[in-house]
């Protein structure tokens, strides 16, 4: 239960050498299983920090661990299929591709990651199965059975696909970026209860990143930027 | 992956018709031109084959090819009987054609003959000319016309048509009293044989017989058809003459020989030679049309990457998206390049077909309007090359979004920009 997923140690960030630190993190780590609730306004490096956490970015100094690995130390395209195959994203508005089906754009991942397929189930059918499952549990089997464009989806069951992109083949970290600021505050509570039980049943931990500390309290824990990060501007 | 890559494009198909018919347009043209070019060049020298040395008035040799062989402009002169019957007495020569030119039918050329036409001329690989119906003439007012002549104006066997003096579309002079009978009609051959209406070398003396330094006879001067038939028709000047040679080691030794003849001014010349003279005054032409062609399809290229290039903004969603899922630049970029290629070797086939289609309906027009019959082949390796090269460059060019992607996904990462 204690196992850490994501151990930060005294990372520090700039964009350009001339500039001043955007991120100074003496000490930050997130537990497995944890629901971690990440509070900052716009601007305070949250964007950035989850950069370097995807492996996008990489930090001037300092360590950071996801899974015990380094990802500094991954080559570029190693940290690519580190990401994918140990992250999944949710992001605040247009996470979908307009040109695929629901089920491709869930599926997505598992073209990228052999792993994240292979929990997602042997075959492709098996795969296929899981994904329709992962979907009718967030409440969208309606949309999957008129085999509705995702184009056509309003913006909460377009988060709720992204939901399902994120969670298909169980990766050990879910990184949600503002993935409610879109939604009415009715829909925001449903959503984010859906979240949770698959974060639960994938056995995913989940990192939550907001500037809207309303939802703070369903969450086993939370924390501001400016509580992790020395460089607040 | 594929799947990815094949929705992406199909969903922004718009543009990517557009590029693929840009790029086929130019591929057309470019294979299109090097098929004209070459059917030309068939074309002409598939009308001469056979013949070893062309003889005619003095001029330039250029111009003698023209009008014996393709009935392009007229002769400077005329060149004596005697002349004609010595030459073709010459112990090295196998045969001769003589041709006497000057009249019309209706903007055909009208050839005077005799039978050694029909038993020695030859075109495109060494064929004989064959009829379609009828045969040779015998008679002095008999004609034997090409296919082309009787397919455009219906003209069945034993029809009587009326020949006009000289060589214009409109005649106002006819020799309208001595009328023709079609007694044969050729097979088409693809040369100039097919607009070409063949007539006795009597024929055309019997026309002119009554005529005074080409105008027609004054009242009460004219003979008629059947009182000709009562004179001596042999003709006193030909335009000029083919002569097949026994060997053709000998071909220069006969040309110094009509070059350097005493009783009249001659010209000898070898058709190859002649043609080889007229790719010559081409080749300008079509290295101008060729420069023009690649222009096109450089155009077409740059129209591909500008679309590109100006599609990555519109793109960046679908990239991040993409980097989300574990896309690396690199994976990126590769799909942009895939994109040039795969949207450059679409529109090379489309271009194909086009150019294949085109060629198909638009080889009997041209065979029937223009005499030229251009070949439909398959791809020569000239025009593999060619397509390969496009192909090649499309991909050098597809570079240049595909950095621009790598960069731009770099710098966004995972951030959605709009």
């Amino acid at each position: 239960m204690d196992k850490v997923i994501l151990e930060i140690k005294n990372l520090s960030f700039r964009w350009k050498d001339s500039d001043s630190l955007l991120l100074d993190i003496p000490e930050f780590n997130v537990k497995k299983h944890e629901h971690v609730f990440l509070q900052g306004p716009s601007g305070s490096g949250k964007s950035t920090l989850l950069g370097l956490i995807g492996g996008i970015l990489v930090s001037e100094s300092g360590e950071l661990k996801l899974l015990g690995h380094d990802i500094k130390n991954l080559s570029r395209s190693g940290r690519d299929s580190f990401r994918v195959d140990h992250v999944g994203f949710i992001f605040q508005l247009f996470n979908l591709l307009p040109y695929l089906s629901i089920e491709e754009n869930v599926m997505l991942p598992l073209s990228f990651s052999s792993i994240r397929a292979k929990n997602s189930g042997k075959t492709k059918i098996d795969q296929l199965k899981e994904t329709e499952r992962l979907l009718k549990s967030l409440g969208l089997e309606e949309q999957l059975a008129k085999k509705n464009p995702v184009t056509e989806l309003s913006v909460g069951q377009q988060q709720r696909v992204a939901a399902a992109r994120a969670l298909i083949g169980n990766p050990e970290l879910i990184i949600a970026d503002e993935p409610t600021s879109a939604l009415d505050s009715d829909l925001r509570y449903s959503f984010l209860e859906l979240l949770f039980s698959e974060c639960k049943k994938a056995g995913s931990t989940l990192l939550f990143v907001s500037h809207d500390s309303t939802l703070s309290n369903l969450f086993s824990r939370k924390i501001s930027m400016d509580e992790i990060n020395n460089n607040v501007n | 992956m594929f799947n990815l890559f094949s929705k992406s494009l199909l969903n922004r198909r718009g543009t990517a018709i557009l590029t693929i018919i840009s790029i086929s347009i130019s591929v057309t043209l470019l294979i299109g031109v090097e098929n004209i070019r070459k059917g030309v060049r068939t074309s002409f020298s598939s009308a001469v084959s056979g013949t070893d040395i062309i003889v005619g008035a003095r001029g330039g040799s250029l111009q003698l090819l023209l009008y014996s062989i393709f009935r392009i402009g007229n002769s400077p002169n005329n060149l004596s009987w005697e002349s004609y019957n010595e030459l073709r007495n010459n112990k090295r020569v196998k045969w001769t054609i003589p041709i006497s030119l000057g009249d019309s039918h209706r903007g055909f050329r009208v050839v005077g003959t005799n039978l050694d036409y029909f038993k020695f001329f030859r075109y495109g690989s060494k064929r004989k000319l064959e009829f379609l119906k009828g045969k040779p003439f015998s008679k002095v007012f008999d004609t034997v016309i090409g296919s082309e002549i009787a397919i455009k104006f219906n003209y069945k066997l034993n029809e009587k048509i009326i020949i006009a003096h000289g060589t214009g579309k409109k005649s106002f002079l006819n020799h309208d009293d001595k009328p023709f009978k079609i007694v044969g009609i050729l097979k088409p051959t693809g040369t100039p044989v097919d607009q070409s209406l063949h007539v006795s070398l009597e024929g055309i003396t019997a026309m002119h017989i009554d005529w005074e330094s080409g105008a027609p006879p004054m009242e009460g001067e004219s003979i008629s058809a059947e009182e000709v038939l009562k004179l001596d028709l042999t003709p006193e000047e030909i335009t000029s003459f083919l002569i097949g040679l026994k060997s053709k080691i000998h071909v220069f030794d006969l040309q110094r020989k009509v070059n350097t003849y005493k009783e009249e001014p001659l010209s000898a010349i070898m058709p190859g030679v002649a043609l080889q003279e007229l790719w010559n005054i081409l080749r300008t032409a079509e290295t101008g049309l060729r420069v023009i062609t690649w222009f096109v399809l450089f155009a077409g290229l740059l129209g591909m990457v500008t679309s590109l290039l100006s599609g990555l903004n519109e793109r960046r969603r679908e990239m991040a998206i993409l980097r989300s899922v574990g896309a690396g630049p690199g994976t990126i970029s590769f799909l942009l390049i895939l994109e040039a290629i795969i949207l450059t070797l679409a529109g090379i086939i489309l271009g194909l077909i086009i150019l294949y289609l085109a060629l198909f309906v638009s080889q009997p027009i041209l065979e029937n309007y223009f005499g030229l019959f251009i070949p439909i082949n398959a791809l020569s390796n000239r025009d593999i090359i060619i397509l390969g090269g496009i192909l090649l460059t499309a991909m050098l060019m597809g570079i240049i979004p595909a950095l621009k992607a790598y960069h731009q996904s770099l710098a966004d990462g995972m951030t959605i920009r709009l």
